[in-house]
């Protein structure tokens, strides 16, 4: 840690999903019958990756009426009731706190002082995120290859030999199919995998008096490591936000058939972004997510975050207890984990990924890959506060004021590029006077004006 | 064409420095080694990738992999008492590397590259050696040294990109001689990823994407042409490329491994020396004046 104290503020969600206009992200489809109103600003999953086993944990924030909510997911094999669980919601608040892009505070010490106090580093996780998040069979060569309920959810997993076989079976069975789901299943019937369909119980979902619907856990063996984005982009309305953090033993994952890359981070940023009305840091970070996304064109995968899970430096969050993990599907945690910076005991690393999507830009399921990087990396924004010193204090206040002046005018500059914002709002804000622009002072020169 | 004055002029220049040769009729002749331009594209696309796409490579791995690539090229070259130094051969090692390679610490580029142009001197069979020294740094990195890895996805699918690396490719193959091979591993590949598209019923995004990949296009034109580890029969060549074609597709597309190109490239390395066993053709020579004639001028040697 930097210096005397850290300070933490409480994060809730991930970031900037809650600007995107609703839109029916998720590995799957949701599908709801007449009229009913489907919203899902982001998709959140949580991966877990060891050898071929893969563990995949989805969060809904479904919104409307719970008798039309269904979910499709393309699975690798037919997967049993042990397979599948509800792990606690709470889980995804921890993660995502954890590994939230975050702001860090640091006081310049007083040039006139002799003895000079320790830098005060204050840490505050970025607010992160608000996320909001949210028969016939055989005729139609669709098999029912399993049938069970789990938690509030009962579940059907499917095999189909035709596309078409497929819709009808989920039309004749009350699901309201999205245009075009025909054609998006069938390069997956083509591959031989299985559908995971899964709608509310109203009786069990009642049981759990709570008002949102539980994760979805499932489990399977497969040399595949990737994520099925396409069945979600079906009826897509505009870019899709996706976060999706990876938890492997030994190091950061990455898109094989797409750029992953990381987001601009480290850098010093003006200090009232700590308290500003209109930019404060939650502002700000949807801001320099919305350019930057944009800026790529929506064709790359974002980096967000990459650590080891034993520590962190500066924590937006503690890191996830072993009990935690375990509950996420990181099997290979056995015991306790030891204190908070022996790292060695027990290793488990997420990446944090952030992409914002449209049909056109990823026509392909993201297909994924461990590297052996372990160069920890996170989306860390510096404050730095100048020490209160008038210019003739002592000898040195008078440099120290003019490279104040400089480091701000600096961190507006970047502030400026980071996130589209105007530079001369940024200026005013933050009391500066824009530096002379001596290609316009030399234009005027030699125009005659003063 | 050059007029009578500058052809006098060029005359003269000859006199009076007996080793000038003028560009064009250096390019006519063709005794400027294909491996300069190669050295120039290929430090191009290590440039355009560091600055435009952010490849996560360090100035100090570069210059370590250089320093460390052409410190093994010299002391090789001592140690068996070459007359040829072939330096340009190491530099191009070094770029494929510092394009392919990734690491986290600075000491595994230099290392892959000591291996790669070592291997070049010891692992030969039949006066040639057995594999692309750029790919077996690849595979060196990936299996043996901690902290390395290959980014597939690090070109994007940028059109500009991939038109960038075709364009480029091209030239430099043609000037090696060797461009058969490329367009017929391309068309291979290609052909099998359309079945594969369309017996999945993916559609025209999905195969335009994968055919944007720049990954693959160097590859094509920069790795596998090589002249050196390809056999020297043209038709064994294609045979050859196909060989590596479907080897990278099942890798890929059935086993769900990354990195097809690379492995398929390094298993199927050491069926080169069997089939210029079997079948024997012209070897490839970098410079025309230490080749054998070709059999025809313009005419790759069969």
């Amino acid at each position: 840690m930097f210096g005397l104290r850290t300070m933490l503020l409480a994060t809730t969600g991930a970031v900037c999903l809650g600007a995107t206009a609703p839109a029916l992200a998720f590995c799957g489809f949701f599908v709801g019958q007449a009229d009913a109103s489907l919203f899902n600003d982001a998709s959140k999953v949580v991966m877990v990756r060891d050898g071929d086993r893969t563990t995949i944990n989805m969060l809904n924030d479904y919104k409307g009426d719970l008798k039309a909510f269904a979910l499709v997911v393309p699975v690798p094999e037919v997967l049993q009731k042990d397979q599948v669980k509800t792990p606690h919601r709470a889980l995804f608040d921890r993660i995502d706190a954890y590994s939230a892009p975050r702001l860090a505070e640091y006081y310049d010490r007083n040039p006139c002082a002799r003895q000079y106090p320790q830098a005060r580093a204050r840490v505050m996780a970025k607010p992160a995120a608000k996320m909001k998040p949210g028969s016939r069979e055989a005729d139609l060569g669709v098999t029912i290859e399993a049938q069970y309920t789990v938690g509030p959810y009962d579940i059907v997993i499917l095999s189909a030999e035709q596309s078409d076989g497929l819709e009808t079976w989920l039309l004749q069975n009350g699901y309201r199919i999205p245009k075009g789901a025909s054609r998006a299943l069938a390069p997956y019937i083509k591959q031989d995998m299985k559908f995971f369909v899964a709608r509310i119980n109203l009786e069990e979902q009642e049981k759990t008096g709570s008002e949102f619907l539980a994760p979805l856990q499932f489990s399977f063996h497969s040399p595949r490591f990737m994520l099925p984005i396409r069945l979600g982009m079906i009826n897509a309305r505009g870019p899709q936000d996706l976060v999706l953090w990876v938890l492997t033993r030994n190091g950061r994952v990455e898109t094989t058939n797409y750029r992953t890359v990381k987001l601009p981070a480290n850098m010093d940023i003006p200090t009232y972004i700590k308290s500003d009305q209109k930019q404060d840091f939650r502002h700000f970070y949807r801001a320099l997510f919305d350019e930057q996304a944009k800026r790529q064109q929506y064709r790359v995968v974002f980096t967000e975050y990459f650590w080891d899970m034993a520590w962190c430096d500066p924590c937006a969050a503690s890191p996830l207890s072993a009990q935690e993990l375990r509950n996420l599907g990181v099997d290979w945690v056995t015991s306790a984990r030891r204190s908070r910076f022996n790292s060695t005991a027990q290793p488990v690393r997420v990446t944090r990924l952030h992409v914002r999507y449209t049909p056109e830009t990823f026509p392909e399921d993201l297909m994924l890959q461990e590297t052996a990087d372990r160069q920890n990396y996170q989306t860390r924004y510096v404050l730095r506060h100048a020490a209160k010193v008038v210019p003739d204090a002592c000898p040195a206040a008078g440099d120290y004021l003019k490279k104040v002046l400089d480091r701000n005018e600096k961190e507006a500059q970047t502030l400026a590029s980071l996130t589209g914002w105007d530079v001369n709002e940024i200026r005013a804000k933050m009391n500066l006077v824009p530096p002379p622009d001596s290609w316009r002072d030399l234009r005027r020169h030699f125009r005659g004006h003063p | 064409m050059m007029d009578v004055d500058q052809a006098a002029s060029a005359g003269r220049l000859q006199e009076r420095f007996p080793r000038f040769v003028p560009v064009d009729r250096a390019w006519a002749s063709n005794s400027l080694d294909p491996r300069v331009y190669q050295i120039l594209f290929l430090g191009a696309l290590l440039l355009i990738g560091a600055v435009l796409c952010d490849f996560s490579l360090k100035l100090e791995q570069v210059a370590l992999t250089f320093a460390a690539g052409l410190a093994m090229q010299f002391a090789c070259v001592r140690a068996l008492k070459l007359k040829s130094v072939g330096v340009l051969s190491a530099v191009i090692t070094c770029l494929g590397l510092s394009i392919l390679l990734r690491a986290d610490s600075a000491w595994a580029h230099p290392l892959a590259a000591c291996i790669a142009i070592g291997a070049k001197f010891v692992v030969r069979v039949n006066g040639k050696h057995l594999f692309n020294p750029a790919n077996l740094g690849v595979v060196t990195g990936l299996v043996l040294l901690p902290g390395a890895w290959v980014s597939s996805g690090q070109w994007g699918s940028d059109l500009a990109y991939a038109a960038w690396f075709v364009a480029l490719g091209s030239i430099v193959t043609n000037r090696a001689r060797r461009m058969d091979i490329s367009w017929f591993f391309l068309a291979c590949y290609l052909g099998l990823i359309t079945c594969r598209v369309v017996y999945l019923e993916q559609g025209l995004a999905v195969f335009l994407h994968q055919l944007q990949n720049g990954a693959l296009l160097l590859f094509a034109f920069f790795m596998i042409s090589d002249p050196m580890t390809i056999p020297n029969r043209r038709r064994v060549r294609f045979a050859y490329a196909a060989i590596v074609a479907v080897i990278a597709f099942i890798w890929q597309f059935y086993l769900f491994k990354p990195n097809g190109l690379i492995w398929a490239l390094f298993t199927a390395s050491p069926l080169v020396p069997l089939f210029d066993w079997v079948m024997p053709g012209v070897r490839f020579q970098w410079t025309r004046g230490a080749a054998p004639p070709p059999a025809r001028k313009g005419i790759p040697a069969r």
